[in-house]
């Protein structure tokens, strides 16, 4: 098995490239390979709790809570979540702060690497 | 494999989105990376400008009075001060009217490193020779 990291700068709502990325990586860890989930740019948004789930918006929370259970990875960037409002106190538990090192940490060990660009 | 070599291509205009910044700070980030890596163990980031993204190159950027922001100008300075390969592409460059006087430069910061204008075959060379492409 391998390992993929993939990192994500799309926003939650707005292209459905977030939706992409959630969804790669929960199939990827289906077929047992490691995963890391990198989050920038406005993806960085995303970490955020309670969401709420309107059937017109891509969903991020349920999702992400279910891929981290699988073993998945996900960081997100400090400076960029905190930027737009999101912080340890009212982020999504389980995922990971840290700077932009770490994605350059993980896709050192990685296998592949997709980069799945923003607006 | 003890050194894993990253291109980071920069396709996109600067300020239109955050994407050619993200490029610059990702590359840049390779300084600190050791921190998370074991002895030995090294990344060897290039940072490439190509497209419409040549525009991020230019010289005398004033980010900060207009948007209160540092600029695109002052990361690709920082990123020569530490030592990093930044290249832009001298076909787009041509396309744009951008003469090799108005690409920016770190000398007032003491950088070593210049911007190097190359054309497009350059750049696709380090595409072929890196471990991993991330465009921004």
């Amino acid at each position: 098995m391998g390992t993929l990291s993939i990192g994500v700068f799309s926003s939650l709502i707005g292209s459905m490239s977030y939706d992409f990325a959630l969804k790669l990586a929960d199939a990827a860890a289906d077929k047992g390979h490691k995963v890391n989930l990198w989050f920038s740019g406005n993806a960085a948004g995303s970490p955020l709790k309670g969401q709420k789930h309107l059937k017109d918006y891509s969903h991020g929370e349920k999702p992400l809570r279910a891929i981290m259970e699988k073993g998945v990875e996900v960081c997100t960037c400090e400076a960029c979540s905190v930027a737009r409002g999101v912080n340890k106190t009212n982020a999504i538990e389980g995922v990971q702060w840290n700077a932009m090192h770490w994605y350059l940490a993980k896709i050192y060990s990685s296998d592949r690497v997709l980069h799945i660009g923003g607006e | 494999m003890a050194d894993v070599k990253l291109a980071f291509i920069i396709h996109t205009l600067p300020y239109r989105s955050e994407n050619s910044k993200l490029g610059a700070t990702h590359a840049m980030s390779y300084q600190t990376v050791e921190i998370l890596l074991e002895d030995g163990q090294t990344i060897t980031p290039a940072l490439c400008y190509v497209g419409d993204a040549v525009l991020n190159c230019v010289k005398d950027q004033k980010a900060m009075e207009l948007y209160g922001m540092t600029s695109t100008e002052t990361h690709i300075k920082n990123c020569l001060l530490v030592d990093m390969d930044v290249m832009v592409c001298k076909e787009d460059m041509d396309k744009f009217g951008i003469t090799e006087d108005r690409i920016v430069d770190a000398d007032d910061m003491g950088a070593d490193k210049k911007v190097q204008i190359v054309p497009y075959a350059e750049i696709k060379k380090v595409m072929e020779s890196a471990n991993h492409l991330l465009f921004f």
